[in-house]
């Protein structure tokens, strides 16, 4: 075990390194551009045995690791913002044709107006496509997460890509202290990819993907469906493995209690502002509010169990999202609304948006109006989001 | 803190899903899986031994791989499979391939 | 103890780097650390912010510091072009790179001149004297975030051969010069 100083783009690098990756493609984009240069010197001065493919484009690059993949290697690609819209036919290539392909998005806002810092829009767009969607909230996370990420989409029970969010500069390009385990431990634990679920090689022609009855799609849905809902147990068994076999911390699975079972209030967030939530949350259970935080570290299978599980006794939950659904309310709080499924009243907050800076004392105002907004019986069971904008005199619904 | 995790499916094992999966989404090619198209066939090419250049272009332009064509010889059709769309009499520079209606 | 210090410098300069060599010599005496760059349509020549937070346990949040209690500008010009009272609280302690000592009230002010040490080391690129390893070593000091042995040896991670040794004397030069 190493303890290195490290921005979150490095981390990755260093953790496709150790995983063994033998094929990258990837196209640059700021804020991800780091993470691919950093993979391309390694394999530029021999410190990685892979193939590293140069494309013209985002859809060239996951459609190269696609036909890598498909032939067997352990592949990697990274991307950003309108990067990742430029690839979304892939995306649904891949997943549909149940390759563990491992992405990591840098998360960046959509233009216009051009911006290159992070809300959560971009990663989101994946969301029914089939990837298993995790989202870091440090740079010892975004490491960790990459290398459990292959451990997970390849698991034959499993065989779905995994896209890999880290919130582009407040993590791609913050250092932080990361322990990085020995490459020969991290080889051991995660051996060399079994060909699953099929190998493209010369001599074996096979077409991926034929035209066929209606019924094949439908029941090739129904399959996916249930690899996605197995991978809850194998993220949860992987987390907890790694934990064990590196000595390193275990997260919780698909997401992160953090004095939220028994509370009256429940924050849910996800993406590394949700650090800068416990602190506030912190601060008010000090004061005396009997509230707590559940960090969704995986989008994709949404942690709906451990959700009803630590609001049981809740008196009302809020969500704080990084990204909206134009015409309904923020995504995660759509996620959150639907799997609480009227138990319990939802509010729901946007705000940093296109990056703008979310620290404790901004989830300290939010929160604490959130309760005091419960007390004074004014949350209903649906309501409009609030836009968090302290900034302008006029905010609101 | 941590959750008790009940699954929705208590099954651990994809292996089962995994074969159905690969069986329904790959295609392996083989010869007639559409069984015999020739029975699709309304006009029928012949080719006329004298007028034929040896030029192979029929062979190259054949949408369904049926023409057999001896590298630099007179080609034959594999009734079996021809749909009969016509496509080689269309090119054959030599106009060497007539489209004959079946049973004639 | 979470500690919240700013980097006010010139795209060029190294801001970015100096929070990065302050991480890494916090995190070899142990400590935690995180090192900020704040990005926008930077050029040569443009201010750039960079944060460093310093803890004894880990760091949860990640978003901007914004009442940091010390703040270390990169050039003295920096204070003619923009308000310092908005970055560096009232009672905080501001470090300049200056040839003498500059008027901040309300302040605690130290000054190094780091961009003669840098010359006088032949650290120059492109006409732009490196003063990073300078005020990084004058920072250490004078905020108290680490040693002048965790930064020497914080620096091997950045720099290798002549450029090391070049920028390990210019760390010496600024701890022992920098003056309040």
């Amino acid at each position: 075990m190493r303890r290195k100083v490290v921005t979150g783009n490095v981390a990755v690098a260093e953790a496709v390194k150790v995983s063994g990756v033998q094929v990258i493609s990837a196209y640059p984009i700021t804020p991800q551009t780091v993470i691919v240069e950093r993979i391309a010197e390694m394999v530029e001065r021999g410190e990685m045995k892979a193939r590293y493919i140069r494309v013209e484009s985002e859809h060239s690059a996951l459609a190269a690791v696609y036909g890598a993949s498909a032939g067997g290697a352990r592949a990697f690609t990274a991307t950003s913002s309108h990067g990742l819209l430029y690839m979304y036919e892939m995306l649904w290539w891949v997943a549909y044709s149940r390759l563990p392909i491992v992405m990591a998005v840098v998360t960046r806002a959509i233009g216009p107006p051009w911006n290159i810092h992070s809300d959560h829009h971009d990663a989101l767009t994946a969301r029914d496509s089939g990837w298993i969607i995790g989202f870091a909230s440090s740079v010892q996370e975004a490491f960790d997460m990459t290398v459990q990420a292959f451990k997970i989409g390849e698991d034959p029970k499993v065989l779905l890509p995994v896209m890999v969010a880290l919130e582009g500069f407040t993590l791609s390009h913050t250092a932080e202290p990361v322990d990085v385990p020995e490459e020969e431990l991290v080889r051991e634990w995660l051996p060399p990819r079994e060909p699953l679920p099929f190998k493209i090689e010369p001599g074996k022609p096979f077409s991926v993907g034929n035209l066929g009855p209606d019924e094949v799609s439908m029941e090739l849905r129904w399959l996916m469906w249930r690899a996605m809902e197995r991978s809850r147990l194998v993220i949860r068994d992987v987390d907890i493995e790694y934990a064990k076999v590196f000595g390193l911390r275990s997260y919780g699975g698909l997401g992160e209690d953090f004095h939220a079972k028994n509370s009256d209030y429940v924050v849910v967030a996800m993406g590394a502002w949700s650090g800068d939530a416990k602190e506030a949350v912190e601060r008010l259970r000090s004061e005396g509010y009997n509230v707590g935080l559940l960090r969704v570290r995986f989008f994709r299978p949404f942690p709906w169990e451990e959700l009803r599980e630590v609001s049981q006794n809740a008196k009302a939950v809020l969500a704080v999202d990084r990204a909206v659904s134009m015409g309904h309310r923020g995504v995660l709080g759509l996620e959150v609304s639907s799997a609480l499924g009227g138990k319990v009243p939802v509010k729901n907050v946007i705000a940093g948006i296109g990056g703008v800076d979310v620290g404790p004392e901004d989830f300290y105002s939010i929160i604490k109006g959130f309760i005091e907004e419960y007390e004074y019986g004014s949350i209903e069971g649906w309501s409009r989001p609030e836009w968090y904008m302290p900034w302008m005199e006029v905010g609101g619904g | 803190m941590g959750f008790s995790y009940k699954p929705l499916n208590p099954e651990r094992e994809g292996f089962e899903d995994l074969k159905a999966f690969a069986e329904k989404l790959l295609a392996k090619p083989s010869p007639g899986s559409a069984g015999k198209t020739g029975m699709w066939r309304l006009y029928r090419p012949v080719v006329s031994v004298g007028k034929c250049v040896k030029c192979g272009i029929c062979w190259l332009y054949c949408p369904e791989n049926t023409i057999i064509w001896p590298f630099r010889g007179i080609p034959s059709v594999d009734y079996d499979y021809c749909k009969g769309c016509g496509v080689c009499s269309e090119v054959c520079p030599a106009k060497a391939i007539d489209m004959i209606l079946e049973g004639e | 103890m979470l500690r919240e210090f700013l980097i006010l410098s010139r795209g060029g300069q190294g801001g970015v780097t100096a929070s990065r060599i302050l991480a890494s010599a916090a995190v070899l005496e142990g400590l935690w650390a995180q090192a900020i760059p704040e990005f926008g349509a930077e050029r040569r020549g443009a201010i750039v912010k960079s944060y460093l937070r310093v803890s004894d346990g880990p760091i949860a949040r990640h978003s901007n510091v914004r009442r940091p209690e010390g703040v270390a500008v990169f050039s003295s010009r920096i204070l003619d072009l923009v308000d310092i009272s908005k970055f560096a609280p009232e009672g905080s302690t501001v470090l300049v790179n200056a040839a003498e000592k500059p008027k901040i009230p309300g302040r605690e002010v130290y000054y190094v001149n780091a961009t003669s040490i840098a010359v006088g080391l032949g650290l120059v690129i492109a006409g732009w004297p490196l003063v990073n390893t300078a005020m990084s070593s004058a920072m250490a000091r004078v905020f108290r975030i680490a040693s002048l042995e965790s930064v020497v040896s914080a620096l091997s991670e950045y720099f290798k051969g002549e450029l090391l040794k070049a920028n390990i004397e210019a760390a010496k030069i600024a701890w022992d010069s920098v003056s309040g």
